[in-house]
């Protein structure tokens, strides 16, 4: 059975434009797929909506069998300690220490008062411990986030994402702000994530590259519409070229920018 | 292409630059401000200075009483500050884009920023007079009416720039509103906010020597008393006081900075 299932999301900011035109497609449980398409394509908002830090504008997301558009505040705070998620800029508070930025995972399983305190029991703090451990950052526990390199922050924030125990991790981006040997140790970490416990995750990637070697199943989104829904095997070099093409039918222009860059 | 860039900013260089002279040249003109006069007068207010507006050994009996007149005005100014910084923080959580409940807030917490700021200290000290007459409250609610104003607007900007990407993470795991405030958006933005508050103290020190003037309390008065009985000697001990206040002050905040940033 999916766990994810979008049908028809659509979204509009302003305008006429729209950012997602009627995207619809399922993630089965322990799934992990990529979100790839050029800059503005909608990746981000795609990611966004899943949780609903963006507000869809017509369409149905449903989340291990709930419709998470209709839910009230209290029930998709519910909904959004089950789906964790982790940011390109990685979103740490870069003052406090690697735990206390762990165990922030946990907060949505507190009372308001004991989350204002920032009391965590035992308990989670011997999961947050595990699951730093588990990342390689036991040299790091009580250092500032500040101090942490790129790949470590995001290390950081994978471990945020995993102390929710959730079931399922939304990715936006997560290695565009890394370089080549940082973004692979992330990559490596979120396979096994999906491979040894089993989670499901979606990515969105710049690179396609990464998408062919990582992932199970790739959506290629071009200017808010799904072009491709497929295995990496399936995705030839003319697919590619359809979602990074600016016009529908140019497709020659994916070549020009690869000489470009 | 690239030399039309070249000439407009030179072309935008010399309109601006002739328009100054003019906006000088203008009210110059208009004040029937003579120049000449303007400039030899300072080398004898100088002269003048020199000549009698210096601490002599009568005057240093008067310093007990000036350091008396002195505590209570540096008291003053951190009350009034500290005071104020608590509302403006509650002001700024409510009014900021990243925390705000709704949208209306922003405005409310904006106007209340501009009003209070856009009210001139001395005006607000003449106001306030005809409420309380010349007390201690008078000078207080002046300074805490500035300084509201001020630094909700600091508070507001700090919290939109460090908050937006923290506040995401941890709504996005779920947690409630008051949680995100306490541990990410106030940990995050407090360096900057004891920046300015002590900038705010700092400047509530030096104002509160004129709102002392017109208030009758403080060192302020101390400086009105002595100057208005042409003890110039005492007077002149008053202003030096108050320079070294600021000076050390300045230098405790700048240490407290060095710690926290």
């Amino acid at each position: 059975m999916a766990l994810l299932e979008l049908k028809n999301v659509t979204k509009y900011y302003s305008g006429t434009t729209p950012a997602l035109a009627g995207v619809s497609f399922s993630v089965n449980d322990g799934e992990f797929v990529s979100v790839i398409g050029s800059s503005g394509s909608g990746k981000s908002t795609l990611l966004r909506c899943i949780n609903r830090m963006v507000e869809v504008t017509s369409g149905e997301i449903s989340f291990g069998g709930v419709v998470v558009s209709r839910l009230g505040k209290k029930d998709l705070r519910k909904v959004r300690t089950k789906i964790g998620m982790i940011f390109q800029q990685f979103n740490l508070v870069d003052r406090m220490s690697v735990i206390e930025n762990v165990l922030h995972g946990r907060l949505g399983y507190k009372s308001t008062l004991a989350g204002v305190l920032g009391r965590y029991t035992h308990e989670e703090k011997w999961q947050a411990l595990k699951v730093i451990q588990m990342l390689g950052l036991e040299q790091q526990v009580y250092q500032r986030c500040d101090q942490l390199s790129g790949g470590q922050k995001q290390r950081v924030g994978i471990a945020r994402a995993l102390v929710q125990n959730p079931k399922m991790i939304l990715c936006d981006e997560p290695i565009a702000s890394l370089d080549p040997r940082s973004a692979k140790i992330i990559m490596d970490h979120l396979r096994s994530i999906c491979t040894d416990i089993g989670m499901t995750l979606v990515i969105s990637l710049h690179q396609v590259d990464m998408a062919l070697k990582y992932t199970d199943r790739i959506i290629g989104l071009n200017r808010g519409v799904v072009v491709f829904d497929g295995t990496p095997g399936e995705l030839t070099s003319q697919r590619s070229a359809e979602i990074y093409a600016r016009e529908p039918k140019d497709v020659n222009i994916n070549l020009g920018e690869r000489n470009a860059s | 292409m690239q030399a039309d860039v070249f000439t407009r900013r030179r072309n935008n260089a010399l309109i601006f630059f002739a328009l100054l002279a003019i906006l000088t040249a203008g009210s110059i003109i208009i004040t029937q401000y003579d120049v000449q006069k303007g400039f030899t007068s300072i080398a004898r207010a100088l002269i003048w200075g020199a000549s009698n507006f210096y601490p002599d050994a009568r005057s240093l009996t008067k310093l007990p009483d000036i350091l008396v007149k002195l505590r209570e005005t540096v008291l003053m100014s951190i009350a009034a500050t500290s005071v104020a910084a608590i509302f403006s923080l509650l002001l700024a959580v409510a009014g900021s884009r990243t925390t705000r409940i709704c949208s209306s807030f922003t405005v409310i917490a904006r106007g209340i920023a501009s009003f209070f700021r856009n009210v001139p200290l001395v005006a607000w000290a003449m106001i306030l007079m005809l409420a309380f007459s010349q007390s201690s409250l008078t000078g207080f609610l002046a300074l805490f009416f500035g300084s509201l104003g001020f630094l909700t607007r600091a508070f507001m900007e700090t919290i939109d720039e460090v908050g937006e990407n923290t506040v995401e993470a941890l709504k996005s795991t779920g947690a409630a509103y008051f949680p995100v405030i306490f541990q990410a958006v106030l940990p995050a933005s407090m360096p900057q906010v004891v920046s300015w508050l002590l900038f705010m103290v700092e400047t509530n020190i030096r104002d509160a020597t004129l709102v002392g003037l017109l208030t009758g309390t403080g060192i302020g008065f101390s400086f009105d008393v002595y100057y208005n009985a042409f003890n110039y000697h005492a007077a002149s001990l008053v202003v030096i006081v108050i320079v070294i206040t600021v000076l050390i002050v300045e230098m405790v905040s700048n240490g407290v900075r060095r710690v926290i940033l």
